[in-house]
């Protein structure tokens, strides 16, 4: 089902052009220019106030650039394409009061799937059980942010934006989410996780991009950081 | 441009003045209600303008909406505020008018019930621009504009039929107008129409400027380096 | 187009079932309904010819007041978790979660509105003299009226600051033009002296503008940032 929808290794999937955002005086992003390939895991990375957040939000569509354009699969519009989107945030974008099942079973049902099982799937996938009925609202940081992601991956998207998925979560959980986000990499997808938490992310990340000042300082291979004039 | 303005300035000036002398001195006394009777040619054509003002605002704001245009949205704010301020002159007006010529302070006849109406939804409308961030605020107001406008006939025919319900006094001239008061009222109409024009042109000047200076101001932060902020 | 009704259904009944749950919202909106209720009742001491009169007037500013609280908790549960991002960045249309919310808003007022109405019938000794039955389109067009802005309303107060006084501030100047067809198409019916029909007329008409005004203008202001 995923090999089909695919893009082989190396044909870029996102293109930024100039892609500028500001908040009245404060320029969160300035004229970033990117491509990124398809099939690969990439980490952002920076201080706070580099512009990560404010990136991938832009990619996702849940911010309009001041100047500049977005490119996803081939299209300027992202909410074209925005059923090939998945998006994860700090905050879980969960209701608390209902249980894992419900809360994937109402999302779901955004993206025009009925079906239970998938949802079970999903929620099996990030090592949770789908028949726990206890309220999202009583979970632990861990479970919630792994169940959050099950809601980004429930209708099979092609390319998931993780802002902080590890944040206040513990290493069993978070290293448990690395190794789906590698298989899930490995099986065609491409994955954007903007982290403070690189060293999780070392030797799963095709590629660690780095950001300060709202631009893009350097690209790596290896978790080492990029100096900075 | 620049000369224009002054030009402008100092007729309307003149026209004003000529106005006040018409209306105070030249127009015929009216016969039941004396010399009260001339805030009338302040009274309806400060109606007539408020009227006019929302118009132009509500155009402006379909305008933005449609393309997004900076000085459409500068148009709707700047015609919003004159307008607001004289509505209020009606609605202060009317009640000076009425209580020595029909005994009341207040009744709820159509003009006046349509113009507080109206004053109460632009001073929302301007409490709106006033409590909204930044970068949202011209689309808001301009979708909270199109509401008001679109109330406005529902307005009218609540009050109109409500009044042949309840009929009661009505704040104004009852028959025809004497033609010389008539040509007093136009007069006045007109002054005010520029005098309309002059604040509206002044504050949009402002507004502008107001406007450059941020905008310039974005693009330093933009192009500077960013330090510790 | 089956894809909104889908949604809004979902939508609908989800919220539905959150607020069943938690019975703490809807158990504290009774007791302030009745409160009000009560408030007015011990204000406004007609005796039962001149209730007639001004019950409309009364009943409805009362509901107004009731509608407002109500309306102020629209949209709390999408703000909490930043849900509302996980609404934006899927297809679904703005406007079936928009259909879904103010149909919600419309349910649970019109249970404030049920328990209402009998403390009301009770305390003044009202007795409909006309017909009592077009009272029903016109308490439902009135409810409509009411909550089909104060939804989309109460979505632009989220954006400003002192957002629970934004919403009255924005919803009751629009509203007055059904506020007096509700009250007057009311007391119409009451005192059986006039005719109610072009007072449920107009807010048939004001249904109509602002449902439609709303359902266009909803995605524009959900995705204003």
């Amino acid at each position: 089902m995923t090999d089909s929808k695919a893009a082989p290794p190396g044909a870029p999937l996102v293109v930024v052009e100039n892609l500028t955002k500001q908040f009245g005086r404060f320029a969160a992003l300035r004229g970033v220019s990117a491509t990124f390939d398809g099939w690969r895991l990439y980490a952002i990375l920076g201080d706070n106030g580099a512009g990560k957040t404010t990136l991938l939000r832009a990619l996702a569509g849940l911010t309009q650039p001041t100047r500049g354009a977005v490119t996803i699969l081939g299209s300027t519009d992202v909410r074209a394409v925005c059923d090939q989107l998945g998006y994860m945030a700090h905050p879980s974008l969960l209701y608390d009061e209902m249980s894992g099942m419900e809360n994937l079973r109402y999302f779901a049902h955004l993206y025009g799937i009925q079906d239970d099982e998938r949802c079970a799937k999903a929620i099996s996938a990030v090592k949770l059980d789908p028949e726990l009925t206890r309220p999202v609202g009583q979970y632990s940081q861990g479970m919630r942010q792994r169940m959050s992601l099950a809601r980004a991956l429930i209708h099979d998207p092609k390319i998931l934006l993780l802002d902080e998925p590890f944040s206040n979560v513990d290493v069993g959980s978070a290293k448990e989410m690395v190794k789906l986000l590698e298989s899930m990499r490995d099986a065609g997808k491409t994955i954007f996780v903007v982290t403070h938490q690189a060293s999780l992310l070392e030797g799963a990340a095709d590629e660690f991009v780095w950001m300060q000042a709202g631009q893009i300082v350097g690209r790596t291979r290896e978790l080492q950081p990029v100096e900075v004039r | 441009m620049k000369k224009a303005f002054p030009i402008f300035a100092l007729l309307t000036l003149v026209l004003l003045s000529y106005a006040l002398y018409e209306a105070l001195v030249a127009a015929p006394t009216e016969q039941t209600m004396g010399d009260v009777q001339r805030i009338f040619y302040y009274h309806v054509p400060s109606a007539w303008t408020a009227f006019l003002l929302f118009l132009v605002n509500f155009v402006a704001s379909v305008v933005y909406l449609v393309n997004r245009s900076d000085k459409a949205d500068m148009v709707a704010l700047v015609t919003a505020e004159v307008g607001v301020v004289f509505c209020t002159v009606v609605l202060v007006t009317g009640p000076i008018w009425a209580r020595p010529v029909w005994g009341i302070w207040w009744t709820w006849d159509l003009r006046l019930t349509l113009t507080l109406v109206l004053w109460l939804i632009y001073v929302s409308y301007l409490m709106l621009r006033r409590f909204s961030s930044g970068s949202q605020t011209p689309v808001m107001a301009a979708v909270l504009a199109v509401f008001g406008a679109l109330d406005v006939p529902l307005v009218y025919f609540s009050i109109w039929y409500f009044r042949t319900q309840h009929p009661s006094p009505v704040i104004g001239r009852g028959g025809s107008l004497d033609p010389r008061m008539a040509r007093v009222l136009l007069i006045n109409w007109a002054a005010f129409l520029c005098f309309a024009v002059l604040i509206c042109w002044s504050r949009y000047r402002l507004e502008r400027l107001k406007r450059e200076v941020e905008e310039t101001q974005a693009l330093e932060a933009l192009l500077e380096p960013r330090g510790v902020r | 187009m089956s894809s909104l009704s889908n949604i809004s259904t979902a939508t609908l009944t989800k919220d539905l079932r959150l607020e069943w749950r938690s019975k703490d919202a809807i158990n504290s909106m009774l007791f302030f309904a009745l409160l009000v209720v009560v408030i007015f009742s011990f204000s406004f001491n007609p005796t039962a010819e001149e209730s007639r009169q001004i019950a409309g007037g009364l009943v409805w500013v009362a509901f107004l007041f009731a509608a407002v609280v109500a309306l102020n908790q629209t949209w709390a549960r999408e703000l909490r978790n930043q849900v509302l991002d996980a609404y934006r960045v899927s297809p679904a249309p703005a406007n079936a979660l928009f259909l879904a919310k103010a149909v919600g808003n419309f349910v649970f007022v019109s249970v404030l509105e049920a328990l209402m109405t009998p403390l009301f019938i009770v305390f003044y000794t009202l007795r409909a003299l006309g017909p009592a039955w077009q009272l029903i389109p016109l308490a439902m067009l009135g409810t409509w009226a009411v909550v089909v802005n104060g939804t989309f309303f109460a979505a632009m107060s989220i954006r400003t600051r002192s957002r629970e006084i934004m919403l009255p501030l924005l919803l009751f100047p629009i509203s007055i033009p059904a506020l007096l067809s509700m009250v007057e198409g009311t007391s119409a019916i009451l005192t059986g002296e006039a005719s109610a029909k072009f007072w449920i007329v107009l807010l048939a008409v004001y249904d109509l503008v602002f449902t439609s005004v709303s359902l266009l203008l909803f995605e524009t202001v959900l995705n204003a940032e």
